[in-house]
């Protein structure tokens, strides 16, 4: 009898080892969900990403998680996770979130995560060091950037033209008071419509920092971090803030619940299929992904009724740089897990993902500006112009890791203003404070006063 | 004074305290005193400070207390009153004052009315929490909520309830929530009342309010003291009101237990976070002493 347990032990110890050495494994995590957000990244991934990988790699198992909350859930859960030293082999990441993590030790340059595999990557000589550094932080690189993105204002020319707004079919808005007149024609057009949507308060997160605040502020020739101080008191910010009391609290121009409910950001885009708004700033992202036809909010006959205009300074001539126009970029990407069981193997389907072969898949799921310069974008009229006119006025967030904690203060700060129950100068004093005291005073400068 | 007697050996009842001391010590005291400790540096979940956090000895108490700041909406004082009203109007005044009229009015009476009424009150307060949350959700919805479709039926107006009334809106939630407790404790402490004395009362000609006021309340005190005690402290720590409105809009809703969540884990700032939760505790503290010394009172004047 002992002998007999003796043997089963040996073999399930056995089996143990055998399983271990024979089959690996490697996960993938993204906020994509098959149906629902970036479903299209999904489905690259699954009909060719991890096909093609596991053919090539026998006895190789790739899993793919899909999570389907917010882009701050996100990171929460990355941030957790890598805390304590889990999480998956390889994450989708956003490239503004580098600083903190890396600053923070969770996440390790890539070269030290995976080693020499890393630097003779062939595809380094076909990413510019720009869009490079969009997951990079002091001099390393944490990660690859699938590409950037840019932001400006879509508008439904049905709407506009059926209220009386002029050029309707070639709208080009020179200061913001153009956009203020349109939204004031639709609204008295329509009076149940909410016109205008620019990204406020702190539920949408991110997305009212650059989609809102910063389209706004650079405008005003100002960005929130300037010669190496924050600003923590402008005539910009001043200026941004009046903008937005104007357009949510003065007039009705947008919708003031939708920049202060739980799920805002998603009633925005519900609205802008629906016709309710007209006008509506967001990155490239929206027309590849959200508004096309067969997604959520897919809009019908996109291509007929929707169409897009650069965001203009508050006056012409008044934007950064002395621009009459302005965008703003991002970019997203995958880093690798530090706490990876088999690092080596994570970069192979990391390597495999961002390959000249796979990215050109990936356009025929998901066109956008890929990164490589050897993947063309495919006949996507939309996607060349934006990105030929966009990309030489956008402007990138600092490389910074207080950037994260500032921008939630500015989520704040925009919040206080749209809710009504702080005048603009009051919500930019108590921004001031908030800032002074995580960045430290030192770092900051107050432009009102000279400081 | 007599000497205590006690069934074990002192040491053999230590032996049995020791698997439950070597619980509480790793689960509750161990993590006490890292909160504790933390409280007191910059440690934060990601940046410079998640790899090297340093001391900073009273900065965190100190930012949570500073008056130039301290009721702006957001910040500790605001939260700190938020709660103070939720708790009064949702607990005290909801869950007990609502628990004691249904325990009331369903005492010594019997049928299917009390029997419905009594199981709906226990099913609100059994269900779980997201569960709960979802239904409400749906419930004061402004375009779609199942409230306003009511109003409308009697020719009303559309209420924006979690936007325009979010802190009402809270409150009936968990008033809502939670009577049950409070029903079920005093229609046992009603249970407890030797009915002899309440038919003396009838053959006196006692009216009801005069039964309740001079016969029923001094006879439940300690149970109605039990019940407040109870429902203050956990509807100061609940978290529920998250699942509706987040905190928000504009943070209106953002009891402590929620500031301290937002300020830990979605800024991740663990050192700020650790500090509003040891103040917490020490509310919490003074409440269970109060508690204490009411019923040790009450016992001394038995």
């Amino acid at each position: 009898m002992a002998k007999r347990i003796t043997t089963l032990l040996t073999l399930l110890i056995l089996g143990a080892f055998s399983s271990q050495a024979f089959s690996q494994s490697v996960s993938i995590v993204c906020r994509c969900v098959a149906g629902g957000v970036s479903s299209n990244q999904v489905a690259w991934m699954l009909e060719y990403v991890i096909p093609e990988f596991e053919k090539a790699h026998p006895g190789v198992t790739v899993t793919l998680n899909q999570f389907g909350g917010s882009d701050e859930a996100l990171k929460q859960q990355y941030a957790l996770d890598l805390s304590v030293g889990k999480g998956n082999d390889v994450m989708g990441f956003d490239g503004f979130w580098i600083p903190e993590f890396a600053s923070g030790r969770l996440l390790k340059p890539l070269n030290q995560v995976a080693g020499s595999a890393v630097d003779s990557w062939e595809g380094w000589s076909h990413i510019s060091e720009g869009i490079q550094n969009i997951m990079g932080y002091n001099g390393e690189i944490y990660g690859i950037a699938n590409g950037t993105d840019v932001r400006m204002i879509f508008y439904r020319k049905d709407i506009l033209e059926k209220a009386g707004v002029p050029n309707a079919d070639n709208w080009q808005p020179v200061a913001w008071q153009d956009i203020t007149d349109a939204a004031s024609m639709v609204l008295a057009a329509f009076p149940d419509s909410a016109p205008l949507q620019i990204n406020a308060g702190t539920s949408m997160g991110e997305a009212t920092t650059l989609q809102g605040y910063y389209m706004l502020l650079l405008g005003t020739g100002e960005e929130p971090y300037m010669n190496g101080k924050w600003v923590v008191r402008s005539q910009g910010i001043l200026d941004t803030l009046q903008f937005y009391r104007e357009i949510y609290v003065d007039t009705k121009y947008g919708s003031q619940r939708v920049q202060l409910v739980k799920d805002g950001r998603d009633q925005s885009f519900a609205n802008f299929r629906d016709g309710k708004t007209a006008m509506l700033v967001e990155g490239d992202w929206f027309y590849r992904s959200v508004t096309a036809p067969g997604s959520e909010y897919g809009v019908e006959n996109r291509d007929e009724v929707m169409g897009w205009a650069k965001m203009p300074a508050r006056i012409p001539g008044a934007a950064i740089r002395g621009q009459d126009f302005v965008s703003a970029s991002g970019g997203t990407g995958w880093v690798l897990n530090p706490n990876s069981a088999n690092p080596g193997l994570a970069w192979e389907v990391m390597e495999f993902m961002n390959s000249k072969a796979a990215r050109d898949a990936y356009q025929k799921y998901q066109p956008g500006i890929a990164a490589r310069d050897d993947v063309p974008v495919p006949n996507s009229p939309f996607l060349t112009q934006t990105a030929s006119v966009l990309l030489p006025l956008t402007v990138s967030r600092p490389n910074n890791d207080d950037y994260a904690k500032v921008s939630e203060q500015i989520q704040l700060m925009t919040e206080n203003v749209v809710s009504g129950q702080m005048t603009p100068r009051q919500a930019m004093d108590v921004y001031a404070g908030a800032v002074r005291g995580i960045v430290g005073a030192d770092n900051t400068v107050d432009l009102l006063n000279g400081n | 004074m007599h000497k205590r007697r006690t069934i074990l050996p002192l040491r053999t009842g230590l032996i049995f305290l020791a698997p439950a001391s070597l619980f509480i010590a790793a689960f509750i005291l161990l993590p006490f005193f890292w909160i504790a400790g933390v409280s007191f540096t910059n440690r934060s979940l990601t940046g410079v400070t998640a790899a090297n956090p340093e001391f900073v000895g009273l900065k965190n108490y100190l930012k949570l207390f500073d008056l130039s700041s301290f009721l702006q909406p957001g910040q500790f004082g605001s939260s700190l009153v938020i709660t103070g009203q939720f708790v009064f109007w949702s607990a005290i005044v909801g869950q007990a004052v609502l628990g004691l009229i249904l325990a009331w009015f369903f005492y010594r009476r019997t049928g299917w009315v009390k029997e419905s009424v009594q199981t709906l009150a226990i099913i609100a307060w059994i269900i779980p929490d997201v569960v709960v949350a979802f239904a409400w959700s749906a419930f004061l919805d402004y375009d779609g909520g199942t409230l306003n479709w009511l109003i409308g039926l009697f020719g009303g107006e559309k209420v924006d309830w979690l936007l325009g009334l979010p802190l009402l809106s809270i409150i009936i939630f968990n008033a809502w929530r939670g009577a049950a407790f409070s029903m079920l404790l005093f229609s046992s402490a009603f249970g407890s009342i030797p009915p002899s004395y309440l038919e003396t009362a009838d053959v006196v000609g006692a009216g009801a309010w005069q039964r309740l006021k001079d016969i029923i309340l001094p006879l439940i005190r300690t149970h109605i003291v039990t019940d407040l005690i109870l429902i203050t402290l956990w509807t100061f720590n609940t978290f529920s009101p998250f699942l509706l409105t987040g905190g928000g809009p504009a943070f209106k809703t953002e009891v402590v237990s929620v500031l301290t969540y937002r300020v830990a884990f979605k800024y991740f700032d663990f050192g700020a976070g650790s500090a509003i939760g040891m103040v917490m505790m020490i509310i919490n503290l003074a409440f269970a002493l109060v508690y204490l010394s009411l019923l040790r009172r009450q016992e001394g004047t038995r």
